[in-house]
């Protein structure tokens, strides 16, 4: 049993048109279970792109993203959703939390989408996460009800409520405060490690750093990968 | 299933104002539609029951339809004939009894005998053309709704005063006439008879009130100039939608011509369907645009909830799911809006089988005759629905179509 939860063959993704542009450029990679994967680099370098290849939000122009030991080349637009549904989790750099709707429902939607728990085990696991969240007290509140970094962990939930495989995060604390920021990369890290993997977009050198590997891109390649716990040792330089 | 209606539920119910317009398209195209299918109906069916009161449902008259086949046209093919000797035939169908007798054996409904023919009423120095009916009161009854059409006098009194005969209303107000005045019918062989008015009847057809009048067989056959003939059999089928099958099978059995009340009225008919299309087609009209109401609200609700969209998407959830969250919204104000349209329907139904109109045919004040039937409510309800889920259709389609990574990265 292999312990890789999502690998990246040779991934690249082209915009077509006019001009021409490759947003992700023939990118190798590979992430274990359980491993906290940070992805940094400039603006425009196509983090944020590769991240979207990776969670099957979008598809490769070439290559394939293997999830759990599945090939997505082949799946349908459809079977895309269903694998994102129940083995990917998102969290932007915003909440994008429905807003006619409470915390807690908004954490039940995917639970409810996936249909695979009676509305009462829903219910239970929905307070459970917003509870484990420090968010107990305000699953009835709807988002405008909730401050940043509330919004924020209620999105977290959301994302962990199918129990997926990885969670994929873009700039999560991008929108918030040094404290709110401070949290969720303490969430994300404990879920991390208790055995999901999970791979963030962040600009921040020093929350990247206490991720268990980062990879900086530029230009749509992989510059170089940092492994924590070796110090700064480059393991590897794009070519 | 149930988080899609939960969402669509919270779509609606937090935009009230939207909402209750939608509705409110929707039950004005509905109500407005039952009215307009019951008003029509009503009217047309009440038409059609004055028709068939006062029209035998099915006449057999002594002629054919078409010319007997010639002996050379049965022995060659390649033969036309033209211009064909007018071989003498005794007017009037022959053994009328034993053709009623076999017919009563199998036609549902009954038979009676009467000779038709033409004439001219002269009275007071005014000559008009009249159709005169002979009739057999006794069997009259069975065929005709003419005794419960009387207005003064009975149908029996045609055969206690000597040359009695019933006039429309409408003519013996024409001539000044009433009930025991004598008039005098002129045959078309020059006949001269003088009759004695025993009864007006009223049949609510004003060709028929202006120029029927019946008399008792015998006086009809003098005029005509045929003594003993009865050239017409008239039918009273318990169901005279049935009228057309049975004049069918009438004629096979006869070989006399036999006309139901719709072939008779054929031109009428074809006018009714004319507009029944019209109708129809405004009918469906009014509610395919009650449905742009709704399509108004589905499109502003999928432009607003683009990143909605975008994020459910992206949270796994399938495009045709998410498709369905807006066409359940259109159905939810459908189906409210389809409630309230058909109360209002009724009411209006109620509202104008109060209203009362002259009606010049007649010459009496009727209430407008509305049709109410489940039908109506059904077919409007049916078609507002469908109209409304179409409606819902195209916006949801388009904005479902969206990449949620176009959305996220807009709105990022």
């Amino acid at each position: 049993m292999t312990d890789i939860a999502l690998q990246a063959i040779g991934l690249v993704r082209r915009i077509e048109g006019v001009v021409a542009h490759t947003l992700v450029n023939g990118i190798d990679l590979a992430a274990n279970k359980g491993e906290f994967l940070a992805i940094t680099g400039p603006s425009g370098s196509g983090k944020s792109s590769l991240l979207y290849l990776l969670g099957l939000l979008d598809a490769p122009s070439e290559g394939e993203v293997i999830i759990c030991g599945q090939s997505t080349s082949k799946l349908s637009e459809s079977e895309r959703a269903d694998v994102r549904l129940t083995k990917c989790g998102f969290v932007f750099q915003f909440h994008f939390l429905l807003a006619e709707f409470t915390a807690l429902d908004n954490v039940l939607l995917p639970m409810r989408a996936a249909g695979r728990m009676t509305e009462s085990e829903m219910r239970e696991r929905g307070l459970s996460l917003l509870d484990s969240l420090g968010l107990s007290e305000h699953a009835n509140k709807h988002p405008n009800q909730l401050s940043g970094g509330q919004r924020q962990r209620v999105a977290i939930a959301r994302a962990l409520a199918n129990r997926p495989e990885i969670i994929v995060a873009d700039e999560p604390t991008g929108a918030l405060d040094t404290a709110s920021t401070e949290q969720v990369f303490s969430i994300l890290r404990d879920i991390a490690d208790e055995g999901q993997t999970v791979i963030v977009v962040t600009h921040d050198p020093a929350l990247a750093a206490r991720a268990d590997r980062r990879i900086h891109i530029v230009d749509g390649k992989i510059a170089e990968t940092t492994e924590r716990g070796v110090g700064e040792l480059i393991l590897e330089t794009g070519k | 299933m149930k988080l899609v209606l939960n969402i669509a539920w919270t779509h609606v119910s937090t935009r009230v104002r939207q909402t209750l317009v939608g509705m409110a398209g929707v039950a004005m195209g509905v109500g407005f539609t039952i009215m307009m299918a019951g008003l029509m109906q009503g009217s047309q069916i009440d038409f059609l029951r004055q028709l068939v009161d006062t029209m035998p449902h099915v006449t057999v008259e002594d002629e054919r339809r078409s010319v007997p086949t010639q002996p050379a046209e049965q022995e060659y093919g390649a033969v036309q004939m033209s211009d064909i000797a007018n071989v003498g035939r005794r007017a009037g169908i022959r053994y009328p009894e034993s053709v009623m007798n076999s017919l009563r054996a199998w036609i549902p409904g009954d038979v009676a005998p009467s000779v038709k023919t033409t004439a001219i009423i002269d009275h007071g120095g005014a000559r008009i053309g009249i159709t005169l009916t002979g009739i057999d009161p006794r069997f009259e009854v069975r065929v005709s709704k003419l005794a419960s059409q009387m207005r003064q006098g009975k149908l029996d009194d045609l055969s206690r005063a000597s040359n009695g005969i019933i006039v429309g209303e409408a003519l013996a107000e024409k001539l000044g006439l009433k009930t025991g005045n004598t008039v005098r019918l002129i045959g078309g062989q020059g006949t001269r008879l003088n009759s004695t008015v025993v009864g007006l009847f009223r049949s609510g057809l004003k060709r028929v009130d202006e120029s029927q009048i019946y008399s008792l067989t015998g006086p009809a056959q003098i005029m005509m100039g045929q003594n003993g003939v009865i050239n017409q059999l008239r039918l009273r089928l318990d169901d005279p939608l049935s009228a057309q099958k049975v004049a069918a099978q009438v004629e096979a059995q006869t070989g006399y011509q036999s006309v139901s009340w719709q072939e008779a009225n054929a031109d009428l008919l074809s006018t009714f369907t004319v507009r029944d299309f019209i109708v129809l087609t405004v009918m469906g009209a009014m509610l395919l645009t009650s449905s742009f109401a709704t399509y108004n609200i589905i499109s502003t609700i999928t432009h607003e909830k683009r990143q909605d969209i975008a994020i459910m998407k992206s949270l796994g959830m399938r495009e045709y799911a998410v498709r369905r969250i807006f066409i359940v919204e259109a159905v939810i104000i459908g189906v409210v809006g389809i409630l309230f349209g058909w109360i209002l329907g009724y009411l209006l139904c109620y509202g104008w089988s109060q209203i009362t109109i002259f009606n010049p045919l007649t010459g009496t004040t009727v209430p407008l005759q509305i049709y109410y039937s489940p039908m109506h409510y059904l077919v409007a309800g049916g078609i507002s629905l469908l109209c409304c889920a179409g409606a819902a259709y195209f916006p949801a389609r388009k904005a479902t179509r969206v990449h949620p990574v176009e959305i996220i990265r807009g709105s990022s």
